[in-house]
């Protein structure tokens, strides 16, 4: 069996944007994680939140489709939805399924706070 | 209170077997009389008054040659009242003597046999619940003897295969529901030289799982040693033969071959005959023995052969050829033959032969008997020579994507490919992946995934195969973002998507069995010249 990966997905606040910090492993094992950190930042009031992927070492197909699930339904509430910390080859996952023409995605955190420096 | 006894209905029912009750006398104001167990024997002619349903038996009174009815007398029992159930005998009430010392009354008797009417079909039916629950406990066991074989089997059958230069090589095992004996193996020899087994335990379950482990453990420790596959077999053969449970024995094919040359020697303790096909011609390689740990003291013939460039050798277990059709006619070694004689080489061969099974028996067929089937095929040289990297199988329980991906990735670390390459296979591997355990395999954590890795005229060739035959696998298409953020599609659907995206060639494959999926990479593609995608 693969590792348990920790799937829980903590949401922090900073500067008006709250961060999730998104778990080891985006796949079906994280599905709860996702949405609850999403439905908790969004429940916070943020109008942005920051998928921080600096510590994903594998994401799948199945959380690819988490990670639309999510967009789908900040765009219906209104949150902008950007990312930050993805490897050069989850970057270039994001560009090929186009998922990065509906989110800005930075290099990190602080580049996302900042709303600089957008890949 | 009275005590019942235990049911006597083995005893009376089949006369064949022996008596096997205890039973307890209480006296009629409920104070229990400590007895031994009183024995029945089927010829016993008590059981003809039991039987004759006239009522309480009052022991004192009858005038019997009779050892039961002496053991009641022994026990202090008084009055034994049959318990009778759509006229078979179940059970007893014995009453000892009354705390009153005085004789059942005809009121007592009356009673007792009343309650023992009313009782009987309570009594049966408690019976037939512990029946079933003891049929249960036996399915439980049973069930787990099978894990048991399955387990010792699948430890000691190869994990890998090895990798001959010019050579390729491909096996498959697949167990009956009653996990039989077969087994291969792939034994290293001094001077490069290659030792290949198959063999047939007879009987089933643990017993023959734990005779297969043993002979792959003696063959493996003989043949380095002796090299020579007659005096091998000679060896094994009395090794087993001394400690082999009875009417137990192993059909053993043993071979040498000297990969280099393709010189084949080889011999045989009464199992099928390997197929050979040269060209278009199939032959069967005869050698001939008693199977192993039959009889003591036996010598095996020793035959040589050569396999030539472009010659293939199937070694084979009889679950193939002797399976049989819904009208009992059997596969049998000729139609096996002429598969072979027209079929390509490694798992073309095996997959063709399988498929060719599957028509033939109808999909409700229940596998008789284990099947093994390896084949070895020497290369042409024309280049096409495949070098294997790794060859496996994973069971499809969620998360073995990831153990996938990562036996595939460490097997390809060497090859020089691209860290961003090599970060796609990985993707297009763990999705591949995972389409065969939950799509192709349905999840069903028995059914295994298999996953050949290896390199031929500078492609690396990713190959997984999974039991989802017959369905046609949709063709990738692109997804439409914006219809799945609108919520007009499910989030789902990226997998082929990105396979298709992340390798160089994807390839599959459909027969009635299996789906296979074959991701393939070029080498040849320079670090840096980046390949674009076509997204």
């Amino acid at each position: 069996m693969a590792t348990t990966p920790n799937t829980t997905a903590p949401v922090r606040y900073r500067d008006g944007t709250a961060v999730v910090d998104l778990p080891p492993q985006i796949d079906a094992t994280a599905e709860h994680a996702l949405n609850d950190a999403y439905a908790t930042a969004a429940g916070h009031g943020s109008k942005t939140v920051l998928l921080n992927f600096g510590a994903v070492e594998f994401l799948s197909s199945t959380g690819i489709a988490l990670v639309v699930g999510i967009l789908a339904r900040a765009r219906k509430e209104g949150v902008k939805i950007t990312a930050s910390g993805l490897s050069d080859h989850y970057r270039e996952i994001f560009e090929i399924t186009r998922l990065a023409d509906f989110m800005t995605i930075f290099a990190d955190e602080n580049a996302a706070l900042k709303g600089e420096g957008a890949r | 209170m009275l005590t019942l006894t235990r049911t006597f209905r083995r005893v009376i029912g089949r006369g064949a077997e022996p008596p096997a009750t205890t039973t307890t006398a209480t006296t009629a104001r409920g104070r229990a009389l400590e007895t031994p167990p009183i024995d029945i024997a089927p010829n016993d002619p008590i059981l003809a008054y039991f039987h004759a349903g006239s009522g309480a038996v009052p022991i004192d009174e009858l005038q019997l040659d009779s050892p039961a009815v002496r053991a009641f007398r022994a026990a202090g029992v008084k009055l034994v009242v049959p318990l009778i159930s759509q006229g078979e005998l179940i059970g007893l009430l014995n009453l000892g003597r009354r705390l009153s010392d005085q004789d059942y009354s005809t009121d007592d008797r009356r009673l007792l046999e009343k309650l023992a009417a009313q009782a009987s079909p309570a009594v049966r039916v408690a019976q037939l619940v512990r029946e079933q629950e003891a049929e249960v406990r036996a399915r439980e066991r049973i069930s787990q003897e099978l894990r048991v074989a399955q387990l010792i089997q699948q430890q000691f059958l190869p994990k890998t295969l090895p990798n001959l230069p010019g050579w390729q090589i491909a096996a498959f095992y697949r167990a009956a529901a009653e996990i039989g004996g077969d087994f291969y193996d792939f034994i290293e020899l001094p001077e490069g030289r290659i030792g290949l087994v198959v063999g047939d335990v007879t009987g089933h379950g643990v017993p023959a799982a734990l005779v297969m482990a043993t002979t792959r453990s003696v063959l493996r420790s003989e043949a380095p040693r002796l090299v020579a596959p007659g005096k091998v077999l000679e060896r094994v053969n009395d090794f087993l033969h001394a400690d082999i449970p009875q009417n137990m024995f192993v059909t053993c094919l043993y071979a040498v071959l000297d990969p280099v040359t393709g010189a084949l020697t080889y011999a045989n303790a009464g199992h099928d005959l390997p197929f050979v096909r040269r060209g278009n011609e199939v032959v069967e390689l005869r050698a001939t023995g008693m199977p192993l740990g039959a009889m003591p003291g036996m010598q095996y013939d020793e035959k040589e052969a050569t396999l030539g460039p472009g010659d293939v050798i199937v070694l084979h277990s009889d679950g193939l050829a002797e399976a049989h059709d819904p009208q009992r006619v059997m596969f049998g070694f000729p139609r096996m033959r002429k598969l072979i004689g027209e079929l390509g080489s490694g798992h073309e061969l095996i997959d063709g032969l399988l498929e060719s099974l599957h028509d033939f028996t109808g999909p409700a067929w229940e596998q008789e008997d284990d099947i093994t089937l390896v084949t070895l095929s020497r290369s042409t040289g024309r280049g096409e020579s495949e070098h294997v990297l790794v060859e496996f199988e994973e069971l499809s329980a969620p998360g073995n994507e990831r153990r996938i991906m990562d036996r595939v990735a460490s097997s390809v670390r060497d090859l020089g490919l691209d860290p961003k390459r090599y970060e796609r296979l990985k993707t297009a591997v763990s999705e591949a992946a995972m389409n065969a355990i939950e799509h192709g395999n349905r999840m069903n954590v028995e059914l295994p995934v298999h996953v050949r890795v290896s390199v031929a005229d500078r492609e690396l060739v990713v190959r997984i195969v999974d039991n989802g035959g017959g369905r046609d696998i949709p063709e990738p298409e692109t997804p439409d973002l914006e219809a799945k953020l609108e919520g007009l599609q499910k989030p789902r659907g990226w997998g082929l998507f990105l396979i298709k995206n992340m390798v160089d060639d994807m390839r599959v494959h459909t027969t009635n069995m299996h789906h296979s999926i074959e991701l393939v990479m070029k080498l040849d593609r320079m670090k840096g010249a980046d390949d674009g995608h076509d997204a």
